[in-house]
């Protein structure tokens, strides 16, 4: 009886078409995914030299700090900086990140409103470098970072944090989407078995198609109070276009993009993740494969990003599509 | 894709096959049984003589294993290349004698007998009381530093107050032994205790020669018993002493220790009396040590089995022409695959996370050695103190190696703590502790402190609790006593679970916690 019920949920998964943990691994990671190609990933400052490189907007890289003795010389640079982000290269979930909000006398205000003194960030990189924020314990880079403001149109959807979007894109093709913002739940985290909300978003319009915390539909924000229903992603074709470009930049076929929206510069590359979580499906409530197949279906790729993302567009169009763009008619021609 | 999976099966194939093919040999052709029940237990002994040869002609001689006890010698065999060997008879004793012209440096000699538990009914009596007039002798001249003073003085008080309170030489004997633990309520044998101390000015006895003397002053023939314990899987133990008294025609062998009478069950004299076990010439810093080991072979085919055994020129597939030390150490080392098979089905059928791969593995290697219980009482004691402590660590703000040597040390110290407070309880089972593998433990700790911090305390217990369960489930499948029959007798069946782990790493369908995980999305 219980064994009859799990091989029928089982089916009926199959049926939607979602991804699971072993098929990821084993389907997409380990063949889409050169080994080779992931410490570019794993390590924020060459990934983000990479996108630099290949003119990808990413947060203002104002410092990196290799050895003790640089912070030193960081001094005088520091004094002229109001505003930054601290960072450790191989960081993880988050930790060793320092947060400079403004400015008061010779103190630096943190995020959080409590003052630090140079002393204070200057020990802050001394750990970083010894490697106390890297998972492995191996000695790190730290980085310097402009701050990134978040577009106040999510001001309304987030609780602390700032909201970030995730792309899954596949071959370059941005496959699924998703904002996640956090709640007082999570901390003010943007992971989702935290209880952050995840938001999956329609890849033709940007606009939201349902939202979930803690695997569970909700309709609006638990601390907010605001209706997801009218949540929409604004530079979404810039957003998508970005994402895509990543694949062109890191080589890796699955990959997960992470894109915040900053007040002035807009979609902004923060983070490149060469294992993606599943989670995304159950935010979209839609399976990955139907779309991976789609692409791997495709008998020649595209080869630029624009054309990728227009492919996209259409055919994992949740809602219909509103518009076609020009260059559509253009791609079928030919 | 598709050809890398034909590849794939096509290997798995080829391995069950020959793994099959092999095991089902060795069943049909050399008679291992395939199932532990049917067959007859024997027991492979191992002498180790090791000693520093002194760059000349060396002869080292051994006493063989008087006949007679309960357990018959089936077959023996000797590995020391570079000598030359011959068994003699010396005085109506058996011995057995390797010879060099020129040996130097450290010398391993090994000789190994396999034993057979003969019938129980005839293991009750040594039964070589009558024969042995000449022994008696050797037991009767056996010469020990008198005793003086005070000390006679306590001696004679003690033989005399047990003399009262037992009824015959035999219960006196047990009685006397005894008495000598009762240090509190008898200050006559807490006095004579004091002899066994190092530190004594005067002649220093053991507790085996202190027995004899006694039970030599009080007038009964006495001998001592060395030989070895048949416990499975020790290693380099020393010989045991017992202590034999004569009384009437026979006699009694009794337990040293507690004064128990009779043979113990899994004692196997080697020699008795005056007999010297071991003699060296052209050698010093010598040293005896014995490696017991059983395994199950058909009764049936007992004979066979010896018979194929002697003859080198048949191939022999098992792991039985090793040494028998390193037999023993791959008992627990060809467990270890049943134990990444369950890893593998757990995380990749189930989808339970652990902390650290294999470390589970490791932890139900550790509950092998304490039994299941204490184990894991120990284990989430440990974690959970380790865990407190790397707390308080964190606030020191220690860079990484620093902070986990500092937890290594602690987790030590926990063990340490956990021993000694158990041992003053009365809880014999965690002494066992030492068996943890601390290095691991610690960085367990390490690790769910970090998740603890980065994503709260519930995933610990997630982590944590899948660990222990997956611990928990290989160690019930480690000492299935059918796996571990498999695993030992037929090495070749891992190359089946080679074979199903290659497999596995083909399945690319759901986890079973993933049917739950996804739930949501096909109730709307």
């Amino acid at each position: 009886m219980f064994l009859s019920s799990l091989f029928e949920r089982r089916r009926s998964l199959r049926d939607r078409g979602v991804l699971g943990m072993n098929q990821r691994n084993n389907a997409y990671i380990g063949r889409y995914n050169d080994r080779a190609k992931f410490p570019v990933v794993d390590n924020k400052v060459t990934s983000k030299k990479l996108a630099i490189e290949a003119g990808v907007a990413v947060p203002k890289l104002l410092h990196i700090i290799r050895t003790q003795y640089e912070i030193f010389a960081l001094r005088p640079e520091l004094e002229q900086l109001d505003e930054f982000v601290i960072k450790p290269a191989k960081g993880s979930g988050g930790k060793g990140i320092l947060v400079i909000t403004g400015r008061e006398g010779n103190e630096w205000v943190k995020a959080s409103g409590s003052r630090v003194t140079f002393d204070d960030i200057e020990r802050h990189i001394s750990n970083t470098l010894g490697g106390l924020y890297s998972l492995g314990g191996n000695s790190d880079i730290a980085m310097i970072e402009g701050l990134i403001k978040a577009d106040p149109v999510f001001n309304r959807f987030s609780f602390e944090g700032v909201p970030d979007i995730r792309t899954i894109v596949f071959q370059g093709y941005p496959v699924m989407a998703m904002m996640r913002l956090a709640t007082r739940s999570s901390d003010g985290k943007a992971n989702l078995h935290q209880g952050a909300v995840g938001v999956g978003l329609d890849l033709a319009t940007g606009k939201s198609l349902k939202a979930v915390q803690f695997d569970r539909q909700v309709n609006h924000h638990p601390d907010t109070g605001h209706s997801f229903a009218d949540l929409s992603i604004p530079h979404w074709r810039r957003l998508l276009e970005l994402s895509s470009a990543c694949f062109d930049m890191t080589g890796l076929g699955y990959l997960g993009v992470d894109i915040v929206l900053d007040r002035i510069h807009g979609p902004l590359i923060l983070e490149l993740n060469a294992r993606p979580g599943l989670a995304i499906q159950i935010a979209n409530g839609q399976g990955l494969l139907p779309r991976l197949k789609t692409i791997e279906g495709l008998p020649k790729t595209h080869a630029l990003a624009t054309e990728r993302v227009d492919y996209a567009q259409v055919t994992f169009s949740e809602h219909e599509p509103a518009w076609i763009p020009a260059q559509k008619s253009e791609l079928e021609t030919a | 894709m598709n050809s890398n999976k034909k590849q794939v099966l096509f290997v798995v194939m080829a391995l069950v096959v020959l793994g099959l093919s092999v095991a089902i040999y060795k069943n049909v052709s050399l008679g291992f049984p395939f199932f532990p029940g049917e067959s007859a237990l024997i027991w492979d002994v191992e002498a180790k003589v090791t000693f520093k040869a002194e760059d000349g002609p060396a002869m080292v001689s051994l006493a063989m294993p008087e006949p007679g006890g309960h357990y018959s010698i089936l077959d023996s065999t000797h590995a020391t290349p570079g000598y030359g060997f011959r068994s003699v008879e010396h005085d109506g004793v058996e011995r057995v004698e390797w010879t060099r012209r020129t040996a130097s440096g450290q010398q391993n000699l090994y000789y190994k007998i396999k034993v057979q538990d003969s019938l129980p009914e005839t293991a009750v009596s040594p039964g070589v009381g009558v024969s042995d007039d000449n022994e008696r002798v050797a037991g009767a001249t056996l010469y020990f530093p008198e005793l003086e003073g005070a000390y006679r003085v306590a001696a004679d008080n003690l033989i005399d107050t047990i003399r009262a309170q037992s009824s015959d030489d035999l219960s006196f004997a047990s009685l006397l032994i005894s008495s000598l633990n009762e240090t509190k309520s008898r200050p006559n044998a807490a006095f004579l205790n004091d002899l066994l101390s190092s530190h004594n000015s005067v002649t220093r006895y053991t507790r085996v020669d202190l027995i004899m003397k006694l039970l030599q002053d009080a007038g009964l023939p006495v001998r001592k018993v060395r030989g070895v314990m048949l416990e499975n899987s020790r290693r380099n133990q020393p010989l045991v002493d017992m202590v034999e008294v004569l009384t009437g025609k026979d006699w009694h062998m009794l337990n040293p220790q507690s004064g128990a009478e009779g043979m113990p069950k899994n004692f196997m004299p080697w020699q008795r009396g005056g007999v010297s076990l071991l003699d060296i010439t052209g050698g010093h810093n010598s040293r005896i040590t014995f490696s017991a080991l059983s395994r199950s072979v058909p009764v049936s085919e007992l004979a066979v089995t010896a018979a194929r055994h002697s003859r080198a020129a048949l191939v022999d597939f098992s792991l039985y022409s090793l040494p028998i030390e390193e037999q023993n150490a791959y008992r627990y080392i060809l467990l270890v695959p049943i134990g990444t098979l369950i890893v593998v089905l757990m995380r990749i059928l189930v989808g339970l996370k652990t902390s650290g791969t294999f470390m589970p593995v490791l932890i139900s290697l550790a509950f092998l050695q304490t039994r299941l219980l204490p184990g894991v009482v120990i284990f989430v004691s440990i974690v959970s103190i380790g865990l407190w402590i790397r707390f308080v660590l964190s606030r020191l703000n220690l860079l990484l190696v620093a902070r986990i040597s500092s937890v290594v040390i602690v987790v030590i110290g926990i063990m340490a703590g956990m021993s000694v407070l158990s041992y003053k309880m009365g809880i014999q089972q965690s002494m066992s502790v030492t068996f943890f593998p601390m290095i691991i433990l610690a960085w367990t700790i390490e690790r769910m402190s970090i998740l603890w911090e980065e994503e709260g305390p519930m995933d610990v217990l997630i982590s944590g609790g899948g660990s222990l369960l997956v611990a928990v489930l290989s160690y019930v499948a480690m000492t299935n006593r059918f796996i571990e029959h498999l695993t030992f007798n037929f090495p070749e069946l891992l190359l089946c679970v080679l074979g199903f782990t290659l497999l596995l790493g083909q399945y690319t369908g759901y986890r079973l916690l993933e049917l739950r995980r996804f739930r949501p999305m096909v109730e709307d």
